[in-house]
């Protein structure tokens, strides 16, 4: 299981645009290296990011492999309500791991 | 020193020229064989028209921020943010980040909407070689507005060999 961190602000004020950080583990191989044998190494990435506030998706990304080892996203939403903000990574070889955050609006 | 001595030192000095030699002239067939096919300014129109489809491209609204001078082309901090108000009405439906000389032309594409707030987002990309990116923004009118950025990258991505 890879581990995945995400910086989501506690409580914020309605209406306020609330800055989320997320970093996931992951080789992100991108199938372009040779290995010791000298055969190319297959490819494996992260290949979806989903970020939805309430069931409501808010934040979609395609990733490619030149998308960095330990992917990791800084996006803006409108905190509307109290609720869970989930996150979900996706890729190859049935790659899937999905966290929760919880917020407070006021 | 001994003739024996200077025969072997003859030899090993020969040796080694020409083994540099052939090195030189492997490693060039060599690098030429394990190079993945690499995109190129061509391939990385086709994938912007991809995305664009027949629309036209304007230069403005969108500010894409990346060092200058690469020092590792495996971690290369981008943010991209555009000039929108994020309204119902008007707002950035997706931001695509292209680029010239990685293996493929696609870096990233983003979905967003009026829930964001604010059209802006931070990643870390890889990139192979110095070269032009390219972040492209559509509107939710159907108007597509792009900005380039050309970094100069010192050590590459993509290219090592384990």
């Amino acid at each position: 299981m890879a581990r995945a961190l995400i910086n989501v602000p506690a409580k914020a004020k309605r209406g306020e645009v609330i800055e989320i950080k997320t970093l996931i583990q992951h080789e992100m191989e991108t199938g372009f290296r040779v290995g010791p044998n000298g055969q190319a190494i297959p490819r494996d990435i992260i290949t979806d990011f989903i970020c939805k506030y309430n069931g409501e998706e808010i934040f979609r990304a395609d990733l490619h492999p030149a998308i960095s080892a330990n992917p990791f996203f800084t996006f803006f939403t409108v905190a509307t309500e109290s609720g869970t903000i989930s996150f979900e990574w996706s890729g190859d070889n049935g790659f899937a791991v999905s966290e929760t955050a919880t917020i407070t609006v006021e | 020193m001994t003739h024996d001595d200077d025969i072997v030192h003859a030899t090993r000095r020969r040796f080694l020229t020409d083994a540099a030699a052939l090195a030189g002239s492997l490693g060039l067939g060599l690098s030429l064989m394990v190079t993945p096919a690499r995109a190129t300014p061509e391939t990385m129109r086709a994938a912007i028209k991809k995305v664009i489809g027949e629309a036209s491209l304007q230069k403005g609204k969108v500010k894409l921020d990346l060092p200058p001078l690469v020092e590792n082309g495996n971690v290369v901090s981008v943010s991209v943010s555009v000039d929108s108000p994020m309204t119902a009405t008007d707002h950035v439906k997706a931001i695509h980040i292209f680029n010239e000389k990685n293996p493929l032309p696609d870096v990233l594409g983003v979905r967003l909407g009026p829930r964001a707030g604010r059209a802006s987002f931070s990643t870390r990309i890889r990139l192979a070689d110095t070269q032009t990116i390219t972040a492209i923004a559509e509107v939710s009118d159907g108007t597509f507005w792009s900005a380039s950025v050309e970094v100069i990258v010192t050590l590459a991505a993509c290219v090592e060999v384990l």
